[in-house]
């Protein structure tokens, strides 16, 4: 694994869009992605988290080999997860009431949200070292970010654009998404 | 009533088409029927063995913790459904890739837990979560069949067009997973929109 750490960053954040190639954080990103204002603030926390829990999947790989069991894995890391989720919580509305009630329900939402969990599996199963954990980390965040803001900012005009009834809701985010990921294998060339 | 029970899932309520839950297993494993059904079949595994025991543990679970108890339950049955796959068939359990491990977050197996599963008896839990994972995995085909034919101009693996068939390869890409499902939705919209003005009429 010598790969580098520029390389990792594009990747995760271009290539190999989180939301766009690997369908993962579906639901928020059609969920959130109302105006960008939102989807931002959400984007932040999401990368936040993902940070976080890079950090704890790390060791948490590194004490179950130790102790070889596997097999614990999905549910340590699903564990973790849900802790951080709640400990950022926490953390945030000590020093920040205010980007508190921002967020609002999203916060505790993040847990359920698969681009997390996914980090953890990938970065395990791709054998990252620390620092390449982190840096991918960051790639996937801004990556997710960048989708959502994206994503918020079409449907923003959509919303006064004038679209038969039928195609109104999910079924247009859908078809706009499958452009927008066409559009990101247009990256493919960066990475090899 | 309790044929009530099993038959919401598979149409009225269907997990992917009405409720739109479940989107990112139902549009990254769905580029084959083969991978399509393996992952419905091992979804509804977990849906139904979580179920059961949500139900069974629903008076000893404090309120305040369910949330997370639902979760550790559904990953130790996920860890199970993983080893199984492995175990029937490499190859699959390879195309599938992380996103066995991904069932965890489905939001249709929490979603179930919370709502029904929590709440009612065993017996009716059971043909609850059974239902959704019938009706998740025909959703599932659907998506995976048309995929795979346009796609790759198969059909479980056997062709369906001749030598001659141009693959429309965008289809097996991940754009091709957002179209498809949009135009599912989309004929769903239509056929609701249908029945609403054909109901107008005759009350008319």
């Amino acid at each position: 694994m010598n790969e580098s750490l520029s390389y990792i960053f594009i990747n995760a954040c271009l290539v190999n869009n989180f939301v766009l190639a690997y369908f993962l954080g579906i639901c928020p990103f059609i969920g959130v992605s109302g105006n960008i204002g939102t989807a931002s603030r959400m984007g932040g926390a999401v990368m936040f988290v993902m940070l976080v829990s890079s950090i704890c999947a790390y060791g948490i790989h590194l004490m179950l080999e130790a102790i070889n069991a596997p097999f614990l894995q999905l549910i340590s890391f699903i564990v973790v997860i849900a802790s951080t989720v709640q400990l950022v919580e926490m953390i945030i509305k000590k020093f920040s009431p205010a980007l508190f009630r921002a967020l609002g329900i999203f916060l505790p939402l993040i847990t359920t949200n698969c681009a997390i969990l996914g980090l953890a599996l990938f970065q395990t199963a791709k054998g990252y070292n620390f620092i390449e954990s982190l840096v991918y980390a960051l790639g996937a965040g801004a990556g997710f970010t960048i989708a959502l803001v994206i994503m918020a900012g079409i449907r923003e005009d959509l919303d006064i654009a004038d679209t038969p009834k039928v195609v109104r809701g999910t079924a247009i985010i859908l078809m706009v998404a499958g452009i927008l990921s066409l559009t990101f294998m247009g990256f493919a060339g960066l990475g090899g | 009533m309790d044929t009530n029970t099993f038959i919401k899932g598979l149409w009225k309520d269907n997990p992917v088409f009405v409720q739109v839950l479940g989107m990112c297993p139902t549009l990254a494993v769905t580029n084959s029927a083969t991978n399509a059904m393996a992952m419905g079949l091992a979804t509804a595994f977990v849906l139904i063995m979580s179920s059961t025991l949500v139900s069974l543990l629903r008076n000893f679970i404090p309120k305040q913790v369910r949330i997370a108890t639902f979760i550790l339950i559904i990953a130790t049955f996920v860890t199970v459904a993983e080893y199984l796959i492995q175990a029937i068939s490499i190859d699959i359990h390879k195309a599938l890739g992380a996103f066995i491990a991904l069932i965890v977050v489905n939001c249709v197996i929490l979603g179930r837990a919370e709502a029904f599963a929590s709440k009612n008896s065993v017996g009716k839990s059971i043909l609850d979560a059974a239902g959704m994972g019938v009706g998740f995995t025909f959703a599932l085909l659907c998506l995976g069949a048309v995929r795979e034919i346009l796609g790759s101009g198969t059909f479980f693996e056997y062709q369906v067009f001749g030598h001659g068939y141009e693959p429309w390869v965008l289809m097996i890409l991940p754009g091709g997973g957002f179209f498809t499902l949009g135009a599912w939705l989309l004929l769903f919209n239509y056929m609701k929109e249908r029945k609403a003005a054909k109901m107008q009429e005759i009350s008319a």
